[in-house]
């Protein structure tokens, strides 16, 4: 897959895996990794830039007597994900298309 | 590898950057070992699907704005000495304008390569002009009675069409090219300012 695709592939699939409710790193990973092969060390820079572009913010919680941060989706990274969504029906629409067995002429 | 160790292995593949940088990340990979662990993943296993500390550390520094980077790497180790600052700031009339140049040069290499995209843009539209021209010709021939003229212009313009719309799309492969050969421009100066640790 073209790695700019991937990319911004990745950054929508984080986001949704926040989207019902806060979540943290490696759970985000066991959500994501049966659809997209993602490491560790992917994961963290993506968590960066998405919260420095105020699509997500961080807490810190309390989880057996140790921190773990927790990330909550903005208002800003659900309506990125609503213009994925659009965009991909579009995408969608012209993938039926070319894989369509014949071709119908008007 | 223990959880520790690579904590300690990944700060000082990292050591060039900012302390809370190092810090945010430590924190990240401690939790996702913890996490791991928490699972029933025995202490080793889980730090060695990490993968390498290396690849880690790359990530994380390829990730980090330029000019976080360059400040970590002008960094001295210990505190600047009083003479060295005066060195510095004495020098700086020749190193200045000597790193300014190196950026300008960057940036010309940058220029250059976009004018290279536009020149060929602009010859794709003068041959597209071309065919405008041969067409319209064409008209003017045929209405002063000159047919075999006319036709001959006709194929030369139609020629100049298709050679228009070929090289529009080579145009636009060209200019996507030169846009990915700015981006890993851009990556390679980045990892200039990398720090490579000795092992």
């Amino acid at each position: 897959m073209d790695i700019q695709l991937k990319r911004g592939l990745l950054d929508v699939c984080v986001l949704a895996a926040i989207k019902n409710e806060d979540s943290y790193g490696y759970q985000i990973i066991k959500d994501i990794k049966p659809y997209v092969d993602i490491s560790e060390s992917t994961l963290y820079p993506i968590l960066r830039r998405l919260e420095s572009a105020e699509l997500l913010t961080v807490r810190s919680a309390e989880h057996n007597g140790r921190l773990r941060k927790y990330y909550h989706i903005t208002e800003a990274g659900v309506a990125r994900i609503e213009a994925f969504k659009e965009e991909w029906a579009e995408i969608m629409s012209i993938y039926r298309f070319v894989t369509q067995e014949e071709v119908k002429h008007e | 590898m223990n959880k520790q160790e690579f904590l300690l292995a990944l700060r000082g593949a990292l050591s060039a950057l900012p302390e809370a940088d190092i810090r945010a990340s430590l924190d990240y990979y401690a939790e996702i070992i913890d996490d791991r662990m928490e699972e029933g993943i025995p202490e080793t296993e889980a730090v060695a699907s990490l993968g390498a500390v290396v690849a880690a550390a790359e990530q994380i520094l390829l990730d980090m704005p330029l000019p976080k980077l360059v400040k970590a790497r002008v960094k001295p180790k210990r505190k600047l000495r009083a003479w060295e600052v005066v060195l510095i700031a004495v020098g700086s009339p020749v190193w200045f304008p000597i790193l300014l140049a190196l950026a300008v040069v960057v940036l010309a290499v940058y220029i250059v390569l976009w004018a290279v995209a536009v020149s060929l843009y602009a010859a794709d539209i003068s041959i597209g002009a071309g065919f405008v021209a041969g067409v319209a010709g064409t008209v003017l021939l045929f209405v002063m009675g000159h047919p075999a003229s006319a036709l001959a212009l006709l194929s030369a313009g139609i020629v100049c069409g298709g050679l228009a719309i070929f090289g529009f799309f080579g145009c636009n492969a060209a200019a996507k090219g030169i846009w990915r050969l700015g981006k890993l421009m851009w990556r390679g100066i980045k990892s200039c300012f990398i720090r490579k640790e000795e092992e």
